[in-house]
């Protein structure tokens, strides 16, 4: 792999609760490298962490109530993005690590024109005069296909329509040239004919301008056509990790198999769906031992009662966190 | 698809405009009709399920709502069980809500949260006379049971529960009063992947236990596949397609359902991407274009003239095949 952009090492962000219903350790230990250039995806359902785990990233979790504890470590341009000082960090945010996100709706302020608030970013971080701020802006609004862009970049979002919003949100993220682009699920409130747009529109995007794309996501079919690696994320943890083919090939964690399991699929024949019984606890209350056990149709004493740790399958970066991977054998369900 | 004996829902040119509004006293803007629902047609089979699909504004959910006459429909008919919905006075109206119910899409904004789950499952049982006091308790923890929830969520509120956990609670209410026909408009949708698998193997057992008739509204095609036996696709208000789920899925005759199809992700990344991306989005229905509806992104090779002038007819292809298409004769590719 080569090098690391980015290195988020045994992140921890936690939130305090009021009513005493104690703390929720909602990203909990998470590591991960991104490579300069690659698509890595971060997948998991509601409450696994990993809208928190993004926003970490760029310090834009609320504190109080959340916390990143000390020892979590992310690592951008050799320095520790979560120690950087308000000021420095302001550099790097929007400029060289940008954000989209999914709302494009509540995203965007309302009663600023769209060009105006694409702009801001060049100029605050780029110290663009106003006329080069708003060529540029007009030659982002035409890279992520708004059409007419002289014209519509007087326009106010309530003029847009949700796909046409997502690619304004995009142009904002993007006018800084920004090395690394977080997107936390950019296309889940879009139909499905203009999800396949803005996929393409990204992955266009992503070669001509040689950025690495966190891209977040809830469903597995976006990440199996757009990303080259995979992080399953659940309960806070990483659960697996693997090379997008090898994880759709050989799914070891029984998380991930589940999840695959209970896709509704075009490409195969009506039957009908496996599901994983009964739900995600709460970030307050996670299970002991293996945080999947209470849903896993293999789990075992030691799933009860010892924490996996992340262990390698044997496959050049494929590793999940669950003791089959060191007993195979028991892959029979009880 | 034709109108039969076994035909429980037999839908005619139902049609949903929402009329043109004046600026008030010159302030505000001016805005055209919506033609929200354009001349829609399907029956349903007892024990069935159509498949409506579409994207947002094509006019699926005004198509439920005045189904139910939660909003009055401009015209059409609406034959349940040989009876015409439309147009019946309140007090058989109300008589007649218990032979149709939905399930609604957001689990969270359609369950009252003052109330617990035992009131609400008790309600309708009460406003429609249905049991015995006494025994209502009785008949809450039944359909609970039904619906695959403990017994011990009966004196919880919506926000206790989670989303799956609420949106069975929309499911058992729908049933306490024994419908026959249930309109799903995107009942899972705002589920997580894990959970809306649990949800859609729970309204496939439930129509076989019950013998339900289902209006399964979704945008969501895979979804669809699972629990459909017809399909009907919208597009700006109207059935451009519709055939039985197979023939939908195999041999789509209609460009519009085709770059559905293919705009779908699927979760293999050995699958070779064959997406046809759309352009543009989908026109405003109080502006729609002229000739065919789906002309401005329609990819067909030969499109032409006539589609940007002529309005294509909905037309049988093949025996139960319909599609509106100048070119939905021709086999595609």
């Amino acid at each position: 792999m080569p090098d690391p952009v980015l290195r988020v090492h045994d992140l921890k962000t936690y939130f305090v609760t009021d009513r005493g219903s104690g703390t929720a350790r909602a990203v909990d230990g998470v590591s991960f490298e991104l490579a300069a250039g690659e698509t890595l995806g971060i997948v998991g359902e509601s409450g696994c962490g990993k809208t928190v785990m993004s926003l970490s990233i760029l310090r834009l979790v609320p504190e109080p109530p959340g916390h990143i504890l000390p020892g979590s470590f992310i690592e951008f341009e050799g320095r520790n993005l979560l120690t950087l000082p308000p000021r420095e960090l302001r550099a790097v945010r929007g400029n060289r690590i940008a954000m989209v996100f999914q709302e494009p709706m509540t995203s965007l302020n309302p009663v600023l024109p769209i060009g105006a608030q694409v702009a801001e970013a060049a100029l605050v971080h780029q110290k663009l005069s106003r006329a080069e701020a708003r060529r540029r802006t007009i030659d982002l609004l035409r890279l992520v296909g708004i059409p007419d862009p002289e014209a519509r970049v007087d326009d106010y979002p309530h003029q847009l329509s949700g796909g046409m919003r997502q690619r304004v949100m995009i142009a904002m993220a993007l006018i800084c040239h920004p090395q690394i682009l977080i997107a936390d699920e950019p296309t889940t409130a879009l139909d499905v004919t203009i999800q396949a747009q803005i996929l393409d529109l990204l992955g266009r995007l992503r070669r001509e301008l040689h950025m690495a794309v966190l891209l977040i996501t809830h469903d597995l079919g976006v990440v199996a056509g757009s990303a080259d690696r995979v992080v399953v994320m659940y309960a806070g943890q990483v659960v697996e990790t693997a090379p997008t083919r090898d994880l759709f090939a050989t799914p070891q964690h029984p998380y991930t198999t589940g999840l695959l399991a209970s896709i509704p699929r075009l490409d195969q024949p009506r039957e009908r769906l496996r599901s994983i019984p009964g739900s995600v606890p709460p970030a307050t209350a996670w299970p002991g031992g293996c945080r999947f056990h209470p849903r896993c149709p293999f789990a075992w004493e030691k799933c009860r009662t010892e924490e996996p740790p992340l262990l390698e399958t044997g496959t050049a970066g494929h590793s999940a966190r669950c003791w089959l991977v060191a007993e195979p054998a028991r892959r029979t369900p009880r | 698809m034709t109108a039969s004996a076994a035909t429980l829902v037999e839908v005619t040119d139902l049609v949903k405009h929402y009329s043109r509004e004046r600026a008030w006293l010159g302030l505000g803007r001016a805005r055209n009709a919506v033609r929200a629902v354009d001349g829609v047609s399907f029956g349903i089979p007892a024990g069935k399920t159509l498949g409506l699909v579409g994207e947002s504004g094509s006019g699926k959910t005004t198509v439920a709502r005045t189904l139910l006459r939660l909003t009055e429909p401009t015209s059409g008919s609406f034959r349940l069980d040989g009876t015409e919905v439309f147009g019946l006075r309140p007090t058989p109206l109300r008589t007649l809500r218990r032979r149709m119910q939905i399930v609604f899409q957001d689990p969270y904004g359609s369950l009252n949260p003052r109330m617990t789950v035992r009131q609400t499952l008790r309600e309708p049982l009460a406003i429609h006379r249905l049991v015995p006091k006494p025994e209502r308790d009785a008949r809450v923890y039944a359909l609970l049971g039904e619906v695959g929830l403990d017994r011990t969520l009966a004196d919880q509120y919506p926000h206790e529960l989670s989303g799956g956990q609420r949106q069975r609670v929309g499911i058992a209410r729908a049933l306490s009063v024994e419908p026959a026909f249930l309109v799903c408009d995107e009942p899972v949708s705002a589920l997580d992947v894990s959970v809306q698998a649990q949800v859609l193997n729970l309204l496939a057992d439930l129509q076989r236990t019950r013998g339900l008739t289902y209006l399964f509204i979704a945008h969501d095609l895979a979804v669809v596949k699972h629990i459909a036996d017809d399909v009907a696709v919208m597009y700006l208000g109207r059935i451009v397609e519709r055939a039985p789920a197979a023939t939908v899925y195999g041999v789509p005759r209609h460009p519009y359902t085709r770059s559905l199809l293919s705009a779908v992700p699927v979760p293999d990344p050995t699958a070779a991407p064959q997406r046809i991306i759309l352009q543009g989005d989908v026109p405003s229905p109080t502006d729609p274009p002229p000739g065919c509806p789906f002309h401005p992104r329609c990819p067909h090779p030969k499109k032409n003239d006539r589609c940007r002038t002529e309005p294509p007819a909905l037309r049988q292809i093949t025996p139960g095949h319909l599609a509106a298409c100048h070119f939905a004769e021709e086999p595609m590719r």
